[in-house]
């Protein structure tokens, strides 16, 4: 069956079974290998996308539900603020290691801000356990958060755990 | 592996000018006397390209799998060569051995903690090489001697006359003239790159979606595979009905090898149906009945048996007969798998007449190797193309993924991707095998360890892997570190060989011989200490007798506040707190870590803080030491809290991270890494991380529980407080 869905603001076609994640529609058919996969049961957070803005795993959603919801993936997450302040802060803070799991854990990390400014860690560890790293990049990554919120939103609170020097 | 490397340090560290070159062909013991006349020359070619634009491209022969090794590289050649390291594209070198050999394995490989080790070794030489070549044909162009010339920021200047030529202009001269044979190296006082915390040059690609994994690579007309091979250890495939499969839309076809069978389709999705709708038939063979209560009860059994001497000092069983008491305990450790994120594939396109392939490798000249022999093509027709991988943590140092898909590749028109699932990689890993010690001390009457005897069991994982890192029958690995920086007088150590069943594959894990037995010999150094009555650190101190760098890390980590700040007290409803060190050396580095832990009323351990003081001799990039620190330790956590892979049936159990979870966000500790400067030659820092967390970590829950873990993952129900 053929759909159309709009991702990253490009109109994009595949023939596929209704029930074929949206991952790897993206990866296999589109080309957008940026969302990554890690687990295909969505336990690992590395096919995060935003559907409508809200961060959903790619691997457990069928391109038959996405209609004409919008769907960006992290091709495009510089265009958003909150993405943006986050790639600023991963890149000032060297977040990543081998980074496979980045991807989805910036996806994460974007809908969060969108959704709560001044997350506290406890507000971070909800929303971010379900982004592995076996890397083990985790004290980064909810300092690049911080780093990112506080950025946003004007220097006000210090991060309440900073990466330790 | 740092026995291995401790051992060629000492050689090729004589006369510090005269680190070898690009090309070093043997890493095992080399005969002193005629090192030096044998010392190959510096290649620069192989490590360094300029093209007429000035553009510098380094050719990295160490692959990045998160431990900043593009970096570190980058950081050693463009040091020597006088580039600033922003502005240069990185290339993965090609197979070739010896060229891209590593100094420490011999081979072209990526692990063990030597990316930056080798790189040290071996690329100085080349950076310096070039440099001074490039120097060399600006002065012959001015006809000025090169010592009236300097080199900075891509550009070799005539001092006097401030006349200057960028290195595009002078590349293609400089590449005529002979490589200087012993390039003087810049001192560290002269360091403008190393020793600073460059940027990680990986990262605006892993950050924006662009970086490339294998498991992105996309060639023109490429079909997508999924594959399962026998889940019975050493299975064949007996039948395959294929009917099912390709009634599905997308599936192209079904391919058979011995034992496994793939489905090749238009996307990765319908391979995947495709293989639900196959009918299998396994011919399961002998393995079939196999369960976890064999393999340990085969381990435990090993443990009698007599075995092969590693070390030997003094008179062991003199010195236990006189002894006032005694303490002995038998360690055991589960099988673990790698699990990184991103799982296993291969892409390749096989013709008779040409193989290319796609992968994401730490071996990668075995790999190449191992292609062309699936291929049937010699390897010059086999050409291979490394990727930056999602984690490699010593399972990409296997290439079975490699000869699998070429396998396949042969009976498909046109590039294949065969892709693993999470199911598929976690039950067909290399896993960390079952691995069992029995260490029994003698001690005099002050509690002091007179005599060690540590019986190690487990299977020889060089033998397959890398047969010269042996000694005697012996891995060397799976032996190193089993008295730990400790001088007693009386020692033993013997290695029992206890292999897993055909089938069953096992390998390396990050930090392999030292993951295993730091947790073994801080054990029983604390215990010692706690029945001796002593503080754990000053009964550690005083037997590091030998070791400088050690005792000073330990000094180190015993003055910072982690160590000192009393702790303080949970309520009954949080549970009980303890504090527990490690100390240890590994990997060319020293390292001392304190874990603190807080047990809940369930048994449940939450590790809150982990404070590491390590001593890596010359630090090229503080950030990723520190990086390396608290990566290594979380993966440990994995480990110590939740790691365990079980066999039923003849078949791994677990599959995805639901039946065998990995630690996540909420439960990370926090982490301080203080890095000791010292004037040493540089250590490996991938792995030490993880060898050290799980002693911190046990002692701790010794310290808050009087609880002594023999046997990990930790068992929370072992600590709930005994009910009066």
């Amino acid at each position: 069956m053929s759909y159309t869905i709009e991702v990253n603001g490009v109109r994009h076609e595949a023939d596929v079974d209704a029930d074929t994640p949206l991952l790897w529609v993206l990866r296999d058919i589109w080309g957008l290998t940026g969302t990554k996969f890690g687990c295909g049961i969505a336990l690992c957070g590395a096919c995060t996308v935003h559907v409508d803005g809200q961060a959903r795993r790619a691997c457990v959603t069928p391109i038959a539900a996405i209609g004409t919801h919008a769907v960006r993936t992290i091709e495009s997450l510089h265009q958003t603020r909150e993405g943006a302040a986050l790639q600023n802060a991963w890149a000032a803070l060297d977040v990543v290691q081998c980074g496979y799991c980045q991807s989805g854990q910036l996806m994460s990390a974007a809908a969060l801000l969108a959704a709560n400014a001044a997350p506290t860690d406890a507000d971070i560890d909800a929303v971010m356990a379900g982004n592995i790293c076996r890397c083990g990049t985790y004290s980064r990554i909810r300092a690049g958060i911080q780093q990112a919120a506080a950025a946003l939103h004007g220097a006000g609170q210090p991060p309440s755990s900073a990466v330790a020097t | 592996m740092s026995a291995l490397v401790s051992q060629v340090s000492r050689r090729t560290f004589l006369g510090t000018s005269m680190a070898v070159g690009g090309s070093l062909l043997v890493a095992f013991p080399l005969d002193t006397q005629s090192q030096e006349d044998a010392a190959p020359l510096p290649t620069p070619q192989a490590f360094i390209r300029i093209d007429p634009s000035g553009q510098v491209t380094l050719i990295l022969p160490y692959v990045e799998m998160g431990q900043g090794a593009y970096t570190a590289q980058a950081q050693i050649l463009a040091e020597e060569l006088e580039v600033d390291p922003a502005g240069v594209r990185i290339e993965a070198a090609p197979p070739q051995e010896p060229l891209y050999a590593s100094p420490l394995f011999g081979g072209q490989i990526t692990g063990g903690s030597g990316s930056l080790r080798g790189a040290w070794m071996t690329m100085r030489t080349a950076g310096a090489a070039a440099r001074l070549m490039l120097v060399q044909s600006a002065a012959s162009r001015w006809r000025v001697p090169a010592a009236a010339c300097s080199a900075a920021a891509g550009r070799v200047v005539h001092v006097a006359t401030q006349r200057s030529f960028g290195y595009g202009e002078l590349a293609a001269d400089a590449a005529r003239l002979p490589v200087p044979r012993t390039p003087r190296l810049k001192q560290p006082s002269q360091f403008k790159v190393m020793g600073r915390p460059q940027k990680r040059l990986d990262t605006p690609a892993k950050i924006n979606g662009t970086a490339v994994f294998s498991i992105d690579v996309r060639p023109p007309g490429l079909r997508h595979a999924m594959v399962t091979a026998s889940p019975v250890f050493a299975g064949r495939l007996a039948a395959v009905d294929a009917q099912g499969a390709l009634a599905i839309q997308g599936v192209r076809q079904v391919v058979r090898t011995d034992n496994a069978v793939a489905v090749v389709a238009d996307h990765t999705w319908a391979a995947r149906k495709g293989l639900a709708a196959l009918r299998l038939e396994w011919d399961e063979g002998a393995a079939a009945g196999l369960s976890t209560a064999d393999l340990l009860a085969a381990a435990d059994a090993a443990l009698d048996r007599s075995g092969l001497i590693a070390a030997e000092t003094g008179d062991v069983r003199g010195a236990e007969a006189a002894a006032t008491s005694r303490y002995e305990a038998v360690f055991r450790l589960p099988m673990l798998a790698h699990a990184s994120m991103e799982p296993l594939s291969c892409t390749v396109h096989w013709t008779p007449q040409r193989c290319e392939v796609w992968l994401g490798s730490q071996i990668l000249a075995r790999a190449q190797r191992t292609a062309a022999e699936a291929a049937g093509l010699p390897p010059g027709q086999v050409i291979v193309h490394n990727h930056l991988l999602g984690g490699g943590f010593g399972r990409r140092l296997e290439v079975d993924y490699v000869a699998q898909a070429v396998t396949i590749a042969r009976q498909v028109d046109g590039p294949v991707k065969v892709t693993w699932s999470r199911e598929e990689d976690m039950q067909h890993d290399f896993y960390r095998f079952h691995n069992h010690s029995r260490v029994s001390v003698g001690m005099d009457g002050a509690g002091q360890p007179v005599s060690w005897r540590h019986r190690i069991v487990g299977p020889n994982i060089m033998a397959r892997f890398l047969p010269a890192y042996q000694k005697d029958g012996i891995d060397l690995d799976v032996v190193d570190g089993a008295k730990g920086p400790y001088d007693i007088p009386h020692v033993l150590v013997d290695f029992v060989r206890n292999e897993a069943p055909a089938g069953l594959s096992t390998g390396n894990w990050r930090g392999v011989g030292a993951t295993r037995n730091v947790f073994i010999v801080e054990s029983v150094i604390d215990e010692l200490a706690h029945r001796a009555g002593s503080d754990v650190v000053a009964y550690r101190r005083a037997l590091i007798r030998s070791s400088p760098r050690t005792r000073a890390v330990l000094d180190m980590l015993a003055a910072r506040p982690a160590w000192t700040t009393p702790l303080e007290r949970p309520t009954a409803q949080q549970g009980r707190r303890g504090r527990g060190i490690a100390v240890f050396e590994a990997f060319g580095s020293h390292l001392a870590m304190c874990a603190r832990v807080l047990v809940a009323p369930t048994g449940a351990v939450r590790v809150e803080h982990v404070d590491c003081v390590i001593d890596t001799g010359f630090v090229v990039n503080p950030d990723v030491v520190r990086a390396q620190i608290e990566g290594g330790i979380n993966f440990g956590l994995s480990a110590v809290l939740y790691g365990r892979i079980t066999v039923a049936g003849g078949r791994i159990q677990q599959g995805n991270f639901d039946t065998y979870p990995v630690l996540r966000m909420h439960e990370a500790p926090a982490i301080e890494v203080h890095i000791i400067s010292s004037g040493e030659e540089p250590g490996g820092v991938g792995e030490p991380g993880t060898s050290g967390i799980f002693a911190a970590v046990a002692n701790a829950v010794f310290d808050a529980t009087g609880q002594r873990l023999l046997s990990l993952p930790i068992d929370a129900a072992q600590l709930r407080p005994v009910q009066a």
